[in-house]
């Protein structure tokens, strides 16, 4: 057997609370393509900051060719030949390509010469990208592209990918796996960190499976099943979210003809949007991230205004009507970002729950809060949605990701909405929380609540919604109902390839 | 109105001497706040190098010494800055409020037995020729040195954040510091720097005015133009050659008003005193519709979690 | 080497105990400074912190607590809710100064009419001349998105020129044989804002100061509004989510803080000063920051701080004529005591653990 590119041997790191990474060990070979398969949370981010210099591990040892390596930082692990496309893209907005991507190269050629090898580099792997554009500018594909590019410039030996696939149509992810084929060919190995099964069943050679920081497996993924990995990487085997059928109730939520522009500079303005939602119906939208997804919750939830007409609820135009307002109606919304949008860190989850729920729940009087009250509701929430916190007068952001996410949907659920829009509901959760809210959304539905499920997850599109649109460049295609429809059929709704190509093998 | 009084060629002359302080603080704080950093201490910082610089060129007899001492006075207060937002982590803007109220009371705590005093004079520089060319010569070759070395600055800085890495990464920190952080550049570091070259320049725009535009020591002698350095990178969309525009005409304002009360027009005093104030918050009220050239990580506290 | 390290939750006691630390702080490093300037440290932090109080000439010191105490907590209340909210109003120096001269002058216009009224309607006009100097930083920030820092900092000059154009100009006492300075209104018995009880610093001012602690308070702790201020200032995206309108919240901090200082002002030259002049003002406005601060800004907390800082200014004086400590020292004392504070302020929010080297 040849010497690995690299080899981890029993790599620990903790952090108060949790132990991110316990005595793990596995081996890249050269020109290999290794996926690291786990849950949110199982600890792989924190491994590959150890592989790429950003942490230093507690105990355990990486040998790279046979010889100790120890990045003290990112620099050295760029030297050693080790190069990262970050799932949160380490991107500076106002600053064009080339400054982009000489900010991550050691001693980059003079301007001019970096764009004409960007140029050259683009075209050789299909990633056509101009190197004067301003950062900022660029689709969620486009700004990846410019993240790969960065990375091979350097020549890497180990290519690192972060979830490289999320920000990706289907047609697009097939175009970046005939350029992390090409590379393969070329001798590069690639570590490939993802939880999508099926793209690691085509793409990897080998696979190791994390859970709760420990290695539980390795696998050939070409030769294990989608299911098998699955049980291996949840350690159980999974409930999906039971759906009843439903009936159908008259329109309850209305848009039509909606065009507003971004709040922010680098944002996405909605085009000519439109939707219904009926009584009981679950619309699922999907789209690439930053397609006009924050807009749009936005304009639902009434922190962005529109024409009044633009957004009806029962009839009655609330395009006008502030949040307080349009919950009171009982249109009741559930942002992305759980800290900081639906809920304040450092406030008690008290008073987060008094941030939406004083309207609905009574909880004022006379602008005289209720306190006693809240709590009751605080408590209510959960209870009903199994937060685990020691009570409700602890600070928002003590709460782990999932827990804070069932905590921000229960608070909207319970106080019985008419209209509900959520927007990527089980990003960044653990499978248990993702189901329990899955089928909470579900439950609602059933109760004859409209609900619009904004996310980037397909598969959890194609599992909670009845119909189907997607978000491309700030316009909405026309909805269809979810049965039948095929993932290239997604792909095209979703804007297709983007404009890119496939790699010139 | 009488206007006869006032002589245009000298009047821009001292125009370029009114601006100076300004351009000086106003550039530090460009580059401050390039990196990311507020630092509403630059009214402090500057009283502080005004004192330091008088103080040193008074006991040594060097103005030289004193513009030296000045800047290392600056940069020493703005060491307080450091201390308060990157190591402990402080709210920026509360952090700069307490740099200029602590300035101002050290300095007049140091500057107790300076008032009254007159410092050593710097004297003009005649550049050869161009000096003496008619109404320009003595509008722009004859000045003290340090207004020159002002403007040198301004084009030093303006081709560092251009044209250099040292400019690139610096933006870079400024514009999303996280991002900076993952490629494993050295956040608070690179801001460190930035601080104490801002408090450096504050401390010579302070001496400036002390030992050369005044040049006497006065308790709280800056009188705002800290806070209109702060105001002129905003007008300047973060850009130095904007903001050596904004500081002359700034300066102008300041030069005609003196003059326009020493020629003895009809507007009292007290209203010719509070037009540049004024004139500012025309200024950043006309210019507050874009703020797409902030620097968009400016004001907020960095730390590595992990 | 050491790290910082999140903590899940601000801790509480830390919030307790951070100011007590930093004036503790203050007063070893104050008492260096002191020693530098070649007093005896014990001697001069004593005689700041123990004279006023228990010393000998404690019968006139008390009372003076309360009469520089009070403009203090005043503005400062005003303030804390603006930056609470991340407003950051510090011009209320000139907010203060507004509102002496709308309240001096509306009181000097009734001159020499004998009224129950006059007074009331001084306030109202104190109250006024803040609220409007703060206007014009809200509505410019409310409209064209303006900084309201420097906005509130530019017209402190302006303030400042205008005061001394009114008190050589239309303010000047007729009969004052040409000196600057308005009438003095502690003579004028209609207008002055006397003792409640003789010798015991107790005026109008006091009384307001301790009504916005309570205002302030209950608005904070019990009311949407001051929920709303909360929120924003701790995540302004999750605010405008709940239905907090940023505009009229601004508008609201912005002015009332005005409103707050410009009332200070008015009962400080209806009582102790007395008279308009060019050097009416002392600073209060600046100093009301550290007070806020200091106070974490909490109301009862600035009402603490509001008194430990009038002990400084008047244990200042006395060290200043007793021991010849310069005035400035002790400026520089407050200005330390924020500086401990900000930094001090980090325990709460983080833990500070010894740890072995890594990439921070």
């Amino acid at each position: 057997m040849t010497t690995p590119l690299l080899s981890l041997q029993g790599l620990t790191k903790a952090y108060p609370g949790v132990v991110a990474n316990d005595h793990v060990s596995f081996d890249i070979g050269e020109g290999e393509v290794h996926a690291l398969l786990g849950e949110n949370g199982a600890g792989k981010s924190t491994l590959v900051k150890m592989i790429y210099g950003l942490v230093k591990p507690d105990s355990g040892t990486m040998l790279l060719r046979g010889q100790p390596y120890a990045p003290a930082e990112p620099r050295a692990a760029r030297a050693d030949g080790i190069a990262m496309v970050f799932q949160h893209f380490s991107l500076f907005d106002a600053l064009n390509v080339a400054e982009n991507i000489a900010l991550g190269m050691e001693s980059p050629p003079p301007m001019g010469d970096l764009a004409s090898r960007i140029r050259e580099v683009s075209e050789t792997y299909g990633l056509p990208l101009d190197p004067y554009r301003r950062v900022g500018d660029l689709s969620a594909g486009e700004r990846q592209r410019v993240e790969i590019i960065r990375c091979l410039l350097q020549d890497p030996k180990l290519l690192i990918m972060d979830e490289p696939t999320s920000v990706l149509t289907p047609q697009e992810v097939d175009i970046l796996f005939e350029t992390l084929k090409k590379l393969r060919s070329e001798g590069t190995s690639i570590l490939y960190i993802s939880h999508k099964l099926e793209e690691i069943r085509t793409l990897c050679d080998h696979a190791t499976i994390l859970r709760l920081g420990k290695n539980v497996g390795e696998c050939t993924p070409s030769e294990t099943s989608a299911r098998d990995m699955a049980e291996m990487m949840v350690g159980s085997a999974l409930q999906t979210p039971e759906r009843s059928g439903r009936e159908f109730g008259p329109v309850a939520l209305d848009v039509s003809g909606l065009s507003v522009p971004s709040p922010s500079e680098f944002g996405t303005a909605l085009k000519n949007l439109h939707l219904t939602v009926r009584k009981g119906e679950v619309l699922g939208i999907g789209g690439v991230a930053g397609n006009g997804q924050d807009e749009l919750l936005g304009v639902l939830s009434g922190e962005i205004l529109t024409d009044a007409d633009a957004i009806r609820f029962n009839g009655q135009p609330i395009g006008k009507l502030g949040p307080t307002a349009r919950r009171r109606l009982g249109v009741l919304t559930a942002p992305e970002e759980r800290l900081g949008h639906a809920a304040a860190p450092d406030m008690s989850l008290t008073e987060n729950a008094l941030l939406t729920g004083s309207v609905r729940e009574s909880l004022e009087k006379n602008g005289f809060l209720k306190w006693a009250d809240t709590r009751v509701f605080a408590e209510k929430i959960i209870q009903a949605f199994d937060v685990r916190t020691p009570g409700p007068e602890n600070a928002a952001r003590s709460l782990s990701g999932g827990n804070l996410q069932k905590f921000v949907i229960g608070r909207e659920v319970l106080q019985n909405p008419e209209v509900l829009v959520v927007n990527q509901p089980t990003w960044g959760v653990d499978a248990a929380a993702a189901a329990a809210i899955r089928q909470a959304i579900l439950d609602l539905a059933a109760k004859g609540t409209a609900v619009v499920c904004i996310s980037q997850d397909l598969d959890e599109l194609m599992e909670i919604s009845d119909s189907f649109a997607a978000l491309n460049e700030g316009r909405l295609s026309a909805p269809r109902p979810t049965t039948g429809l095929t993932v290239e059929e997604i792909g095209l709704m979703m804007g297709g390839a983007h404009g890119m190509e496939v790699a010139h093998v | 109105m009488d206007f006869g009084e006032i002589n245009p060629v000298l009047l821009l002359a001292s125009l370029m001497v009114a601006a100076t302080p300004l351009l000086l603080a106003a550039i530090g704080e460009l580059v401050v706040e390039k990196a990311g950093v507020l630092n509403l201490g630059v009214e402090g910082m500057m009283i502080v190098g005004a004192i330091s610089g008088f103080a040193i060129s008074v006991e040594t007899g060097s103005p030289w010494l004193g513009f030296v001492a000045a800047a290392v006075g600056g940069a020493l207060l703005s060491l307080l800055f450091v201390l308060l937002t990157q190591f402990a982590l402080a709210n920026q803007v509360a952090s700069g409020l307490a740099l200029t109220l602590f300035g101002l009371g050290f300095s007049a705590l140091l500057g107790q037995s300076y008032v009254g005093i007159k410092p050593p004079s710097m004297g003009d520089i005649h550049i050869p020729l161009l000096s003496d060319i008619p109404v320009i010569g003595p509008i722009l070759f004859q000045h003290d040195p340090i207004l020159y070395v002002g403007i040198a600055l301004t084009a030093a800085v303006w081709a560092t954040l251009k044209y250099t890495r040292v400019g690139l990464i610096l933006r870079a920190v400024g514009e999303n510091h996280d991002a900076a952080h993952a490629l494993g550049y050295k956040v608070i570091k690179i801001r460190i720097m930035a601080i104490l070259f801002g408090g450096a320049c504050a401390g010579l725009g302070g001496a400036y005015i002390s030992l050369i535009r005044v040049p006497q020591w006065t308790e709280g002698m800056t009188a705002g133009v800290g806070w209109i350095a702060l105001a002129l990178v905003v007008f300047a969309s973060w850009k130095p050659w904007r903001a050596l525009l904004g500081a002359y005409l700034f300066g102008g304002i300041t030069v005609l008003q003196l003059n326009l009360q020493a020629a003895g027009v009809a507007i009292p005093v007290e209203y010719l005193a509070m037009s540049p104030y004024i004139i500012t918050i025309l200024v950043l009220v006309i210019l507050s519709a874009d703020k797409s050239s902030a620097p968009a990580s400016l004001g907020r506290t960095f730390h590595a979690s992990h | 080497m050491i790290v910082l390290e999140k903590r899940p939750q601000p801790s509480k006691a830390w919030s307790y105990a951070t100011p007590l630390v930093a004036v503790l702080a203050t007063m070893v490093f104050g008492g260096l400074l002191f020693a530098i300037l070649g007093k005896n440290p014990v001697e001069a932090i004593g005689t700041i912190f123990w004279e006023p109080l228990f010393g000998e000439f404690s019968f006139y010191y008390r009372p003076q607590l309360l009469v520089k105490g009070a403009p203090l907590v005043l503005i400062a209340i005003g303030l804390s809710l603006g930056f609470r909210a991340g407003i950051w109003n510090i011009g209320a120096e000139g907010q203060y100064i507004m509102g002496a001269i709308f309240g001096a002058a509306a009181g000097l216009a009734f001159y020499p009419l004998d009224a129950w009224y006059v007074f009331p309607i001084m306030v109202i006009a104190g109250a006024f001349g803040g609220w409007i100097w703060a206007m014009i930083p809200a509505l410019l920030k409310v409209r064209f998105g303006t900084n309201e820092i420097l906005v509130s900092l530019m017209l402190v000059y302006v303030a400042e020129q205008f005061l001394a154009s009114m008190s050589l100009g239309l303010l000047k006492n007729p009969e004052g044989f040409g000196f600057p300075g308005s009438r003095n209104l502690q003579s004028y018995e209609s207008a002055h804002n006397a003792e409640l009880f003789a010798g015991t610093g107790m005026h109008w001012g006091v009384v307001a100061a301790f009504i916005a602690v309570i205002f302030a308070y209950v608005l904070l702790n019990r009311h949407m509004l001051g929920f709303h201020i909360r929120l924003t200032g701790e995540a302004p995206r999750a605010a405008r989510f709940a239905g907090v309108n940023p505009p009229r919240l601004i508008l609201f901090c912005l002015g009332l803080s005005g409103a707050l200082a410009g009332l200070a002002g008015m009962f400080e030259v209806s009582g102790p000063s007395g008279v308009v002049s060019i050097d009416f003002n002392v600073g209060y406005g600046f100093t009301a920051i550290i007070v806020a601060f200091l106070g974490r800004l909490h109301p009862v907390g600035i009402l603490l701080a509001g008194g430990l800082m009038a002990l400084t200014y008047i244990g200042g004086e006395i060290a200043q004529s007793q021991l010849g400590l310069p005035a400035a020292a002790i400026q520089v004392f407050q200005g330390m005591l924020l500086f401990f504070l900000l930094a001090f302020d980090l325990l709460t929010n983080y833990r500070i653990r010894a740890a072995r080297s890594e990439v921070a």
